[in-house]
C-alpha cells in the first residue's frame, strides 16, 4: 500500500520558528538544544521546556532515527496514511508521517531518514525507511 | 484543604437522545440542565455556579446568558472529553471554599448532525498539522506501542468491547445493544492499526448534566446521598520529545492524587466508570490508576473481568462510550452519571452492583498519544 499524494497545509511560521522553516528550504532538519541544561528538544521553543533557560541554540539533525510507534490510518477521505513518532539519533521524538514506502511493511524500531515535502510555503519534514 | 466529603452529587441527567437533528446545541444544554435540576428537586434560580467546556456554544458567558442563570462562580476549563470530570473536581473545590453552593455542569452537542468545531491548536500547529493526527490513529499509535512493549493483544482489547456490549443490552437508550464476541471485534474492519471499528466508541448527539451541592442542601433534598471524596487531575504531552512514552497516560498522576485524598485504594472500589473512547483507552487507564500493574492490563480485562456479575471490576454498566453514548465525542459526563446511578442503586437491575458504596469515575481528554489531560473522581454513597 503506497501513500497518496496529499496536499499539506502551509507552515505559517512566527518569530520563534522562522529560522527552522528557512533552513527546511535548504533541506535541513533543525532542533533546539539548551546550553544551560544540555537537553535537546523538538518542536523548537525559545525557552527550554525543561530548565526554562533562554539559552537555546539551533542544531542540525542528521535526519536519521527510528520508528517509535505508528498507525496505518485507513479511514481517510484522501486515502490511507501512516502516522507515527520518530526518535531522532540526537534524542528528541517527533510526530510525522511515513512516506515513499509500502506502508504495510512499517515496523517499530525500523530505521528511517528525513525527506522534505513541498508546501505553498516552507517544506515539511517526513520520514522514509532506510535501505 | 481537602474536598473530601464536602460536595454532594444531588442531580444527574443523561439526555435520552442519540440523534437530534431537530434541536440546537444550546437547546440540548438547556434540556440537560433542566433534567438534572428536576432530578435534584431544585430550580434554575437555585443555581449559583456554572461549569461548561468547549462544546458550549459561545462559551460560559453566552451559555450563562442563554440559560438565564445568575451565578457567582464559573469555570470553562476545556480538557476535551474529561472536562466534566475536571469540572466536578473544581465544583467540589468551589463548594468546599464557599464560592458557590449549587453548581450546574452541562455538556451537549450534535456531532452526528452537524460539523464539530475545529480542535483548538497551540504552538505545535505548524509542526504537527500536516500529519493528520485524529483520535483513531493517535490512540492506534498508543495501542501499537503497548502491544510492542507488553505483548498486549487485539483479543485482550476486544474483551473490553465485549464487556461493554453485555451491559448495553440492558440499556434501552444505548446506540448499540447487540452483545458481541471477541471474534466479532477482530472481524470488524480495521480503522487505524491495530484498532478495529469495534475498538472505537460510538458517535452520538446528546448530552448530560450534573448538580453539585453542599452537604446541608443535599440532605434537604429527597435523593440518595452521593459525595465526592477524592479528586486528581493532570496533563501530559510529548514535552519537547524527551523520553517519549506512549504506554501511559496522565492517569498515573491524577489517580494516585485522588486515591490519596479519598483515603482508599483501587481494591476498595466496587464499580468503575472508565473513559472508553477506544478499547486501548480503558486498558491503559486501568493500569495507570492502579487496578493492575503496567503491562498487565491485557490479562486484567480478559475473560469478562469487567462484566457486572461476572468479573471482579464491573465497568461502564450503561454500555459506556463503546456501545451506549459518547455525546459530542466527550465521554466524561456519562462516566460520572453512571457512577452516581450505581451508588444510588439506580442502575439497571441486570447490571447493578450489590451494595455499591464506593465508585470511581476516571477519564482522559484530548489525544492520548499527543497532548491530553486526565481527571479522577472518587465517589461514595453516604
Amino acid at each position: 500500500m503506497m501513500d497518496n499524494k496529499a496536499k499539506y497545509p502551509d507552515p505559517q511560521g512566527n518569530p520563534e520558528t522562522s529560522h527552522f522553516w528557512e533552513q527546511a528550504k535548504q533541506g535541513k532538519l533543525l532542533f533546539k538544544r539548551c546550553t544551560a541544561c544540555g537537553e535537546p528538544h523538538y518542536f523548537p521553543r525559545s525557552l527550554c521546556p525543561f530548565c526554562f533557560s533562554d539559552s537555546t541554540v539551533w542544531e542540525e539533525s542528521s535526519g536519521e532515527g527510528e520508528i517509535y510507534t505508528l498507525s496505518l490510518m485507513r479511514k481517510s477521505a484522501d486515502g490511507p496514511y501512516a502516522i507515527g513518532y520518530v526518535t531522532l539519533k540526537e534524542g528528541p521524538s517527533l510526530l510525522t508521517n511515513f512516506v515513499d514506502c509500502d506502508m504495510t511493511k512499517l515496523k517499530i524500531g525500523q530505521k528511517v531518514k528525513v525527506v522534505f515535502k513541498p508546501t505553498g510555503t516552507a517544506p515539511l519534514p517526513f520520514f522514509t525507511p532506510v535501505g | 484543604m481537602s474536598i473530601k466529603g464536602k460536595a454532594y452529587l444531588a442531580g444527574i441527567y443523561e439526555h435520552p437522545t442519540r440523534h437530534a437533528p431537530e434541536k440546537s446545541t444550546a437547546q440540548l444544554h438547556a434540556e440537560v440542565a433542566k433534567g438534572a435540576l428536576a432530578d435534584a428537586g431544585l430550580t434554575k434560580a437555585d443555581v449559583d455556579g456554572y461549569f461548561c467546556a468547549g462544546d458550549a456554544p459561545g462559551g460560559v458567558m453566552a451559555m450563562t446568558d442563554y440559560l438565564g442563570l445568575k451565578v457567582r462562580h464559573f469555570d470553562s476549563t476545556d480538557t476535551g472529553g474529561c472536562s466534566y470530570l475536571v469540572h466536578l473536581g473544581h465544583a467540589a473545590e468551589a463548594i468546599a471554599a464557599g464560592k458557590c453552593s449549587i453548581a450546574l455542569i452541562t455538556l451537549a452537542g450534535k456531532p452526528r448532525t452537524g460539523a464539530m468545531p475545529p480542535r483548538a491548536t497551540g504552538a505545535e500547529l505548524d509542526f504537527e498539522a500536516a500529519y493528520g493526527a485524529t483520535t483513531h490513529n493517535i490512540y492506534g499509535m498508543c495501542a501499537m506501542r503497548h502491544m510492542h512493549e507488553y505483548g498486549t493483544t487485539s483479543e485482550q482489547l476486544a474483551w473490553i468491547k465485549v464487556a461493554a456490549s453485555h451491559h448495553a443490552q440492558h440499556n434501552p437508550h444505548a446506540m448499540l445493544r447487540d452483545v458481541v464476541t471477541v471474534d466479532d471485534v477482530l472481524n470488524s474492519p480495521m480503522i487505524s492499526d491495530p484498532l478495529h471499528r469495534m475498538d472505537c466508541c460510538v458517535v452520538t448527539d446528546g448530552g448530560g448534566a450534573l448538580i453539585v451541592t453542599t452537604e446541608a442542601i443535599a440532605r434537604s433534598l429527597k435523593r440518595p446521598l452521593v459525595r465526592m471524596i477524592g479528586h486528581g487531575e493532570a496533563i501530559k504531552g510529548p514535552r519537547g520529545g524527551k523520553d517519549l512514552d506512549l504506554t501511559y497516560s496522565a492517569g498515573v498522576w491524577s489517580g494516585p492524587r485522588a486515591f490519596e485524598e479519598a483515603g482508599v485504594t483501587p481494591k476498595d472500589i466496587k464499580y468503575a466508570s472508565i473513559y472508553d473512547s477506544f478499547t486501548i483507552t480503558v486498558l491503559m487507564q486501568l493500569e495507570d490508576i492502579g487496578f493492575c500493574k503496567k503491562g498487565e492490563g491485557g490479562k486484567f480485562v480478559a475473560d469478562g473481568n469487567l462484566i457486572s456479575g461476572v468479573g471482579k471490576l464491573p465497568f461502564n454498566t450503561d454500555g459506556g462510550g463503546l456501545c451506549s453514548n459518547h455525546p459530542v465525542n466527550r465521554g466524561g459526563m456519562t462516566k460520572i452519571i453512571e457512577a452516581v446511578r450505581q451508588l444510588r442503586g439506580e442502575a439497571h437491575p441486570k447490571v447493578q452492583v450489590a451494595n455499591c458504596d464506593l465508585a470511581i469515575a476516571h477519564g482522559t481528554g484530548g489525544l492520548l498519544g499527543v497532548r491530553h489531560a486526565a481527571s479522577t473522581c472518587i465517589l461514595e454513597r453516604v
